[in-house]
This record gives C-alpha cells, sequence and structure tokens, in this order.
C-alpha cells in the first residue's frame, strides 16, 4: 500500500518536474479546490481502491492556421504531440478540445487525424466552430471524428469509474449570441445523468467555455446555466474547454473549470485588445504561449490534477 | 470674434444645405434617368475587421450589390438571419457579394462568431 503511494507520488513529482509552470486543480474528498502547486505536493496523499490514470487534453491545433504570429500550425503540433509521447506516464487517451482545422477542409483534418494516430492513443474529439466550415456545416469532420456520437456530435463514455461527457457548443449558434448546447442535447445530458450516483466523478469537454469568460468577445455558452444545474448534485465536476487559446480557471461549487492553450497561437487576455484576433508575439515567445494539458486523475483521493505545460517547457 | 465665429458656422451650413439640395435634385435626375434606360448597377461595400462589421446599418436602394471583405486573420462568414443569404467561409481578404432587389431591413451575423451582428436597410 504505501509502496503504491510512493510510487504514485514519485509519478507525480515527475509530471510537476516536467511541467515546469504548472496551474493545477484538484478534488479532494469530493469537494472542489484550487490550489496551487506547492500546496498540492505539500497535501497529504490519501489512497483507496483504483488504479490512478491520466489523460492529455490537446486544444485548437487550427490546422492550416498559417499567418501570424505562426507560420506552421502543423509544426507546432507536432511538437505537442512529441510532448505527449515524452510523458513520464502514458496517458489513457488523448481529448481534443476542438478547432482541430482552420477551415474544415479535408488535407487539414486529414493531416490532424494522421498526426495524432502516431501516438498509438485514442483520441476523442468535439468540434469547434473551425470544424464546422464544410458546405454541411461540420458533416465532414462528424465522418472523421465523430463516428457513434449524436446530434451535433455529442456523447458519453466511462473510463476507470469516471464518466466523460463530450458536449458540443457551436453547432447552430444564434445572432447576437455565444456558445449554444440546444434544448435536443441538454435533454440527452439529462438522460445521460440520470440513475448516476452523484459520487461519479465527471469530466466535460466542450470547445467554447462553459462559463462566461467575457461576452463582449462571446466568451461564453448561453445555455451552459442549465447544464450546470444538471451537474450540480455530483461531488466533483471538471469542466475542460479550448477556444479563448489560453489558460484561465475557476471553481464553483463542486465543479471547476479550466481553459487550454492552443498548440497554434495564443489570443489576448479578455479585453486587453481591439479584438481576439490572434496576438502577434515575436518568434520567440510563441512556443512559451502554446502547450497541451496533462490530467491525472487517482481515484481513491479523488483527486484530478490538472497540469498546463507549454511547448518551451 | 463670438459672433464672426457664428457667422462662419452659419454659412457653412448654408454650404451644407445647398451642397444637400443640389444632391437631391441629382439623385432625383438620376433616379429619374434610371427607370428610363438600363440602371447602372450599384454598389456598396462592408469590410470585416476586428472581429466587427465596420459597417453595422447600412442603408442602400433596391438593386444594390452589398459586398463584405474580411480584413481579419481569421475566418468569418455572412449570414443572414432569415435564410435571405449565407456566404460561404471567407478566409482573409475573401469577399463576398449579395444584391438586395427588394426594400426590407436584413440583419445578419457571422455563423461563427454570433456576437458580430450587422444590418443591410433597403430603402427605395
Amino acid at each position: 500500500m504505501l509502496d503504491d503511494l510512493d510510487g504514485d507520488r514519485r509519478n507525480f513529482l515527475k509530471c510537476m518536474a516536467w511541467a515546469g509552470t504548472g496551474a493545477l486543480f484538484a478534488f479532494d474528498g469530493g469537494l472542489t479546490s484550487s490550489i496551487g502547486l506547492d500546496s498540492a505536493l505539500a497535501a497529504p496523499l490519501r489512497r483507496k481502491g483504483t488504479q490512478p490514470f491520466t489523460f492529455v487534453q490537446i486544444s485548437d491545433s487550427h490546422i492550416g492556421f498559417n499567418k501570424p504570429p505562426n507560420a506552421d500550425a502543423r509544426a507546432t503540433f507536432r511538437e505537442a504531440i512529441a510532448k505527449v509521447q515524452a510523458l513520464p506516464v502514458r496517458p489513457d487517451f488523448i481529448i481534443h478540445t476542438g478547432d482541430v482545422s482552420q477551415l474544415s477542409r479535408d488535407e487539414e483534418f486529414d493531416d490532424a487525424d494522421q498526426m495524432l494516430k502516431a501516438t498509438g492513443l485514442p483520441v476523442f474529439f468535439i468540434p469547434g466552430e473551425h470544424d464546422m466550415l464544410d458546405p454541411e456545416g461540420g458533416k465532414a469532420f462528424l465522418q472523421r471524428f465523430g463516428k457513434g456520437s449524436k446530434g451535433a456530435g455529442w456523447y458519453s463514455f466511462d473510463h476507470r469509474g469516471v464518466h466523460f461527457i463530450a458536449l458540443v457548443n457551436v453547432a447552430d449558434l444564434k445572432p447576437g449570441g455565444m456558445g449554444n448546447l440546444g434544448a435536443e442535447q441538454l435533454k440527452w445530458l439529462q438522460a445521460d445523468l440520470a440513475g448516476r450516483p452523484s459520487s461519479t466523478p465527471i469530466v466535460v469537454f466542450a470547445h467554447i467555455p462553459l462559463w462566461t469568460v467575457y461576452a463582449d468577445w462571446g466568451w461564453g455558452t448561453d445555455d451552459s446555466a442549465e447544464a450546470l444545474k444538471l451537474l450540480a448534485r455530483f461531488g466533483s465536476v471538471t469542466v475542460l474547454n479550448g477556444h479563448i487559446h489560453q489558460i484561465t480557471q475557476k471553481v464553483e461549487g463542486r465543479i471547476a473549470f479550466h481553459t487550454a492553450r492552443s498548440t497554434a497561437f495564443p489570443q489576448p487576455a479578455p479585453g486587453t485588445a481591439p479584438s481576439p484576433g490572434p496576438l502577434k508575439v515575436p518568434a520567440d515567445q510563441l512556443r512559451g504561449m502554446l502547450g497541451i494539458t496533462d490530467a491525472m486523475f487517482v481515484r481513491g483521493h479523488d483527486r484530478i490534477a490538472l497540469i498546463d505545460s507549454t511547448l518551451t517547457a | 470674434m463670438k459672433k464672426e465665429n457664428l457667422m462662419i458656422r452659419g454659412f457653412k451650413m448654408l454650404t451644407f444645405q445647398g451642397a444637400a439640395l443640389v444632391t437631391s435634385a441629382l439623385m432625383m435626375s438620376t433616379v429619374a434617368v434610371m427607370s428610363k434606360a438600363a440602371p447602372a448597377p450599384a454598389s456598396a461595400a462592408v469590410h470585416i475587421g476586428n472581429f466587427t462589421f465596420k459597417s453595422p446599418a447600412l442603408t442602400v436602394r433596391p438593386g444594390t450589390t452589398v459586398t463584405w471583405t474580411n480584413d481579419d486573420d481569421i475566418p468569418h462568414t455572412v449570414v443572414s438571419k432569415d435564410g435571405v443569404f449565407k456566404s460561404k467561409v471567407l478566409d482573409t481578404g475573401n469577399q463576398f457579394s449579395f444584391t438586395f432587389a427588394k426594400p426590407g431591413q436584413f440583419g445578419y451575423f457571422c455563423s461563427l462568431h454570433p456576437h458580430m451582428t450587422g444590418t443591410i436597410i433597403v430603402k427605395a
């Protein structure tokens, strides 16, 4: 038992060392709290039951983007994948939280697909608004990445006792609005959660943040409150988003929200620029603003640690 | 000094009114000519920049062709709220045109960034 614990702790520390700089969310005893790395390392580790596992979040690869500050979004995506393959603990799978492509072109989807396949890991996708740009409004994405999904591409699955829910909030957007889940998807979510014990750890992923980061730039989801209401009874819920190409975090009740960096280009902090267009940083700063998120889940002490690392770290 | 300024301002306003009269007279005669001969195609432009439609409310005459140009580094679309028109995705520098034959108000938005909205007002 103690050996196990030490082993976990060693891996945990190894990851920390690799991460360099890290932002971290922790689940402890079902209650979510946001804590700094130092206190996370000092926190007592309790352990009972299931084996821990990790998964990786990649977001906003924008394959096909070729303008300042990144002339080759394929190259930085390749570097991000190399980081995943170099992880000290091999993740069980990857989630891609949307904007796989820049313009929904077949060759963009295909390149992303081939590069991800090289990891040999299962990959779970949800579309971003850039993946809905084919003439049929997302069909090309769904045919390739959304097999078995419902509606505009939503689905759920279980992994080692954790329930994962993939939501789509980039379909059928309303004039003047932000992200949108829609009545059909919310109905599906209600049915998906019905009968699940409140002790089930939940991970929700969607492209646009499920809380309002900045309404002026449309960085939020109009009907997310209805989804969050359905999730409120669960002891630990982690919401992983992309879209805004920077890390933001928030804890509300038992729900921890987190957005990941892009692998293609950074965007300005809310309200710090005339528009949310690409932040044109000098070449030597670019890779320090791109990255991936490594998520470690350890049942027993009910902890998810989300560690963001940049392409330079 | 103050009085002088007022006078200059008054003269400027008169000049403006005069110009407006001349313009409307010209427009009326243009319309009269157009109703007889083949109409010269009218055109108007809307530029997209910094995630906004630069002329959010644009008034044009019936028959005007409006051309949108995406000046942003990020793709946008131009989609009518009522299904009247819908562009393909516009990458940087791409354009979309639509001819407004009938009077009316035509609200539109970017389907990727729906907080971007605009209106074309078509008035005879």
